[in-house]
């Protein structure tokens, strides 16, 4: 008897005591949200200087779901999971991805923003696959992931142009000197938007590494509902609606 | 420092490497021989031709000299389409280098024009010899023996500088180094071999321009 009540005294001891997550954003009706101040279209500051792009909107869409107010946080890529750990923030959506070491410390809802790199280009080229880049032209800023992976999946006759940086890979598609180029979605939706003449079109998708809304570990309450609201956003239409604004192009198939 | 050289690193890229140095030697002599080709012409009409041409030229020179090559080389390569003007990358870097070897050449060899002696000139004109005969045989003749040396700075000057090209996606030495160094990531190794591949071209190429100028103005 004395020994079961030093067990359970000391359960209580050891498990923190915290209320959960989802509860008490619900009783504060304020849901904190971490947000990228310089990622540009995920987040940024808008020309009012307030945060914009697809993760400020995310963060409202969660907002009016729960039927709370939300307080958004700007955070940068390096502190965005301490933000997340010190409970300076309820949730993160900063368009953040999913790696072993990082699922080590937190938890993750199911994906909400497409992210990837792939092989752009003209949409008067016809192609689907790598072996289809047989005998063209492509750009690629050297040593980017898509480069490295291009250099691997394209055939041997494949003219591989590398640049020193991102700027100058668009610079050779917008000026035509590449008809196609291999970059990541966010990179083709800049293009989309300053040049829409010269709108680069999705070929087919090299690496795809969606971004997730980070939560804290131990609060499958908050998971939950997370994942009921970016579900219910999928088949409503809104993630899609957040891609064309954001993205300037349709949600990638199987997405 | 507790740093580890590894050159074994770079040899599984040596035929990246030896086709960037080769791209680099082609290069380098086929803008050198357009650049001098442009030099000439336009020293000569800086000196001889009429003063439109002369002012033409001196435009010419001006904005060369006083603007980065690189600039000069995205202007053709990423500027130029705009007005319907694609070159490839190859095209781009010989016709950048020619035309900045150009303009430095035109006044290196106009500077030679003017070292001729004008009575040497007026000689010519009195042996019936004509305007062509003097200005090939007198004028170019002594003023190329008198700039070579610095005409040969201006060459090694220009093969140096064609590093910049890599920047276009040419694919000379450089290209291939940063190539190779974004792959395994050995900056220290891959640049050294590089500096040496071109310090080694650079005195080959000065001691080749040495023979060439004494076959060339042997007959003293």
């Amino acid at each position: 008897m004395l020994a079961a009540a030093f067990v359970l005294a000391t359960a209580a001891l050891t498990t923190p005591v915290h209320a959960d997550a989802l509860d008490s954003i619900m009783a504060a009706k304020v849901i904190k949200v971490a947000v990228p101040q310089d990622f540009a279209p995920f987040g940024s500051a808008g020309l009012d200087l307030k945060p914009q792009g697809y993760d400020i909107d995310m963060a409202n869409l969660i907002g009016k779901a729960l039927g709370v107010k939300v307080e958004i946080i700007a955070v940068t890529s390096a502190n965005r999971i301490p933000y997340l750990q010190t409970k300076k923030a309820d949730i993160v959506i900063s368009s953040l991805g999913k790696n072993a070491e990082r699922e080590k410390v937190i938890d993750f809802s199911i994906a909400y923003a497409p992210f990837f790199s792939g092989v752009f280009g003209t949409k008067e080229i016809k192609l689907a696959s790598a072996d289809e880049l047989k005998g063209k032209t492509i750009g690629a800023t050297r040593g980017a992931i898509e480069e490295q992976e291009l250099t691997k999946l394209a055939p041997a006759d494949t003219t591989i142009k590398r640049f020193e940086d991102n700027n100058a890979t668009i610079a050779a598609f917008v000026s035509g000197q590449v008809d196609l180029i291999a970059t990541g979605n966010t990179v083709a939706a800049a293009i989309a938007e300053k040049v829409p003449a010269r709108a680069p079109a999705l070929k087919f998708v090299i690496k795809d590494s969606p971004c997730f809304i980070g939560l804290n570990k131990e609060e499958p309450k908050l998971l939950a509902k997370l994942n009921e609201i970016i579900a219910q956003a999928k088949t409503s239409g809104d993630i899609a609606k957040l891609s064309e604004k954001w993205l300037k192009a349709p949600l990638p198939p199987g997405f | 420092m507790n740093y580890k050289l590894q050159f074994g690193e770079l040899l599984p890229h040596w035929d990246v490497l030896l086709w960037g140095l080769l791209f680099t030697v082609v290069l380098t002599v086929v803008s050198t021989v357009a650049g001098i080709a442009v030099g000439t012409a336009g020293a000569s009409a800086r000196t001889f031709g009429p003063k439109w041409l002369g002012s033409l030229v001196a435009g010419y020179v001006e904005v060369i000299r006083n603007t980065p090559f690189i600039v000069q080389l995205f202007f053709i390569f990423f500027g130029l389409p705009a007005a319907g003007l694609k070159l490839s990358e190859s095209t781009a870097a010989f016709l950048a280098m020619t035309i900045n070897l150009g303009a430095y050449s035109t006044e290196i060899i106009r500077a030679g024009i003017e070292a001729v002696p004008k009575g040497h000139i007026e000689a010519g004109i009195s042996l019936a010899m004509t305007k062509w005969e003097v200005l090939r045989h007198i004028v170019l003749k002594q003023a190329f023996e008198k700039i070579y040396p610095a005409l040969s700075s201006q060459i090694i000057i220009v093969m140096l500088g064609s590093a910049v090209v890599s920047q276009i996606s040419a694919q000379d030495l450089t290209y291939a180094a940063n190539l190779i160094a974004s792959r395994n990531f050995r900056n220290f190794e891959v640049y050294l071999v590089v500096a040496l591949a071109y310090l080694l071209l650079a005195m080959l190429t000065r001691s080749l321009l040495r023979g060439l100028g004494r076959i060339l103005f042997k007959a003293k």
